[in-house]
């Protein structure tokens, strides 16, 4: 079998993986070697699915020795199975790098033989392009659950960032569709890198020179749709995996069907990708904004809402908040504005110690006042001419995609007529009754 | 206030030209209606003044701008000079005289009719550039790597540092087709230089298989089930994929490849089917 082969297989089998960033490690060039890490890392292309290829994502083997259920590379499946030599792939990422067709390598694998067995081969290439070539670009290392602690570190001594993938949301669905997994196998590797990277950070404030493990942090991802947990029950887990495990990341795989079983969804079910969308707004809302999960879902929402983003939702449950005066609010509280993001909070801030702002201003600093607007004030005003006609509100919250939706499932937009702001029961309920959808026939809402 | 004159100046087109624009404009209590370079000039209706750069001059003006406005005025007015934005001259001219009127707090004013507009040409400049370290694609020719980009705004000045960086053993080239200039480099030595074009030989069969190599990762690694033009174009735009690898249409070596390896010898369409799917064989 030939590279041409071999990449293909390979890289077939590794995309279902998500993690494709390169950030997070700023590294300079050494002399005689090759390549340096930006800490905002950088996208080289972007796939036919819209998603960024700033890494060469392969495994070091296709081949494997579990059985997970929702994975091509298991164990039942009858697909053609191959390896990466180290030196091999070692002297493709190098060649690829030289072209800066890419940032750096993303190594998983299927487990061959064992855990170690596996772990060992990964070292190998790394080893190889880190000693032999002095790479010092990026490099993603998966750790494989199982494997030995002192291969774990070493595989950490070589790699910028670490990830262990935790596959599915709960236990109960782990032991349905992973019988090989278990909780426990999976948490013990992230627990380990995590104590390392702390031990690291405080050798580093001993030896200036101490050799960095992991200095990009870890990240994980979770399979969405595979099994039936619900929106807050992830959203919770992810909020508990960035505190108890400091993680840089928490990734999202919405469930392509690759294998008919009675466990999981059909073969013909359509990946749950508005679901997906809606767990990484809410994973910004808890990492940038200042959400915490239980303000974004609680028991008697368990699902977001499918028309509004999970800032907005807020925002309408949230009407004692509002409006905010954008010359006088705090940033945290700007931060809450639908159609206010980070960079435009920290610009409101900047700007309004030298001038008072107006919504002319706002629209400059790059505010979306679409949404904004019904939600701000200015010098205690609300932008002239404001409509609170139900319709208009709609219109501007909604996105496109998600008004036609809304249309498709109403079957009109509602009369025009004076509403108060938040008054808007089949919007804020994410899950609207039965009764709900018999008003909006019969025209009575 | 100064009362703006229909006055146009006419500067060399250098940084130091403008710097001298702007010592103009103080010595003679005006401002001008444009500033223009000295091509641009000829065919116009107004007054035309000629600006002479005279290196002092342009000297004090830069000196004057740090300790009076802030190294990141001189930061932005330099990087504003690198950019597409029409009038960009004019512009950073009002932006220094308001600068040393406000002093620093100007980098605050981004709200104001002068450093809004400077401040947007400066971010698509940087978003430009941040783009093109990722979207440059190098070719080997005799161990000498070599890229082409068409940027819209003059970014190899803010490409230098990274690439040199990066590639620090290596000797590179990147060709800038819209501005005619070349960053070069060998080892711990770049310059940038006026290319007045650029003429490729044929790539060698070890490239080529590294160009296959990279378009099949490229197609594969699309999840289909997922497929999403528009994000794509929204990442990456259009503009961008002539000079890239991914959508180059050399798949001859590979074609050549596969049917020497299978005996059955498959047809180029089936092979190109299996590279690019289905729709861009259509279309071809």
């Amino acid at each position: 079998m030939d590279i041409f082969d071999k990449l293909k297989i390979l890289t077939d089998a590794a995309k279902y993986d998500v993690a494709c960033t390169s950030s997070g490690v700023s590294r300079k060039s050494v002399a005689g070697g090759i390549g340096n890490a930006a800490a905002y890392g950088i996208c080289h292309s972007f796939a036919g699915d819209g998603r960024c290829i700033s890494l060469l994502k392969v495994l070091m083997t296709n081949a494997c020795v579990y059985d997970c259920q929702y994975c091509v590379n298991r164990r039942s499946n009858d697909t053609q199975r191959t390896a990466f030599l180290p030196r091999e792939l070692a002297d493709l990422t190098i060649n690829f790098y030289r072209r800066n067709y890419i940032e750096g390598l993303f190594l998983s694998s299927g487990v061959i033989k064992n855990p170690d067995y596996t772990c060992e081969q990964m070292i190998e290439a790394l080893r190889i392009l880190r000693e032999e070539y002095h790479f010092n670009g990026y490099i993603h290392a998966k750790a494989i659950p199982g494997a030995d602690h002192a291969l774990i570190t070493r595989l950490g001594m070589l790699a910028d960032r670490m990830s262990v993938n935790i596959e599915l949301p709960s236990q109960n669905s782990l032991k349905l569709l992973a019988p090989d997994k278990s909780k426990h196998s999976i948490l013990a590797p992230m627990g380990h890198i995590q104590n390392r990277i702390r031990e690291n950070s405080t050798d580093l404030v001993k030896y200036r020179q101490a050799p960095k493990f992991v200095p990009a942090g870890q990240s994980t991802q979770m399979i969405i749709g595979a099994t039936p947990e619900t929106d807050l029950q992830i959203l919770n887990l992810t909020e508990s995996l960035y505190k108890r495990y400091n993680l840089k990341r928490v990734f999202f795989s919405a469930y392509m069907p690759v294998a008919e079983n009675a466990f999981l969804p059909s073969i013909d079910t359509n990946p749950p990708l508005w679901r997906e969308h809606r767990l990484y707004q809410a994973d910004w809302l808890l990492r940038f904004y200042g959400f915490a999960a239980k303000e974004l879902l609680d028991q008697d929402n368990q699902s977001f809402n499918p028309y509004l983003d999970p800032k907005c939702n807020w925002a309408l449950n949230h009407k004692e908040y509002f409006p905010l005066d954008v010359n006088r609010a705090d940033y945290h509280d700007l931060l809450r504005v639908p159609g206010i993001g980070v960079t435009c909070a920290k610009r409101i801030v900047t700007v309004r110690r030298t001038a008072k702002l107006s919504f002319d201003g706002l629209k400059k600093l790059g505010v979306v006042l679409k949404r904004a607007k019904y939600f701000i004030t200015c010098g205690g005003r609300f932008s002239y001419g404001l409509n609170f006609k139900e319709n208009e509100i709609l219109q501007s919250l909604l996105s496109p995609t998600a008004l036609r939706l809304y249309q498709q499932n109403y079957g009109f937009l509602p009369k025009p007529e004076q509403l108060s702001l938040f008054d808007q029961p089949s919007l804020v309920s994410s899950q609207p009754t039965q009764e709900d959808i018999l008003k909006c026939l019969t025209g009575q809402m | 206030m100064l009362n703006r004159s229909n006055v146009i100046y006419c500067y060399d087109g250098s940084f130091e030209g403008l710097l001298c624009c702007v010592f103009e404009s103080y010595a003679q209590q005006e401002i001008p209606l444009d500033i223009a370079t000295s091509d641009k000039c000829q065919t116009m209706l107004w007054p035309v003044k000629e600006i002479l750069t005279n290196i002092q001059n342009a000297q004090r003006v830069q000196n004057s701008i740090a300790p009076k406005i802030g190294t990141a005025a001189l930061d932005l007015v330099r990087r504003a000079f690198l950019t597409c934005f029409a009038q960009k001259e004019l512009y950073i001219l009002l932006f220094l005289r308001k600068g040393y009127r406000y002093g620093p707090a100007i980098m605050n004013m981004l709200t104001d009719e002068v450093v809004s507009p400077l401040f947007k040409a400066v971010k698509h400049l940087n978003k430009e550039s941040e783009l093109l370290r990722g979207f440059v694609r190098f070719s080997v020719f005799n161990n000498a790597l070599v890229a082409e980009i068409e940027p819209k705004n003059f970014v190899l000045p803010m490409l230098k540092y990274h690439f040199c960086e990066r590639y620090a053993e290596e000797r590179f080239l990147i060709y800038d087709k819209t501005h005619g200039m070349g960053l070069i480099y060998q080892p711990y030595q770049a310059a940038i230089v006026p290319i007045e074009a650029l003429d490729l030989p044929e790539a060698d069969e070890y490239e080529l298989e590294f160009r296959e190599l990279w378009q099949l990762f490229y197609n594969t690694i699309e999840i289909q089930g997922r497929h999403n033009p528009q994000c794509r174009m929204s990442h990456m735009p259009k503009r961008y994929w002539k000079y890239m690898t991914e959508f180059g249409t050399q798949f001859r070596t590979r074609c050549n490849h596969d049917s020497s390896k299978s005996s059955s010898g498959r047809s180029t369409t089936s092979i190109a089917q299996a590279i690019w799917g289905d729709q861009v064989v259509e279309k071809k």
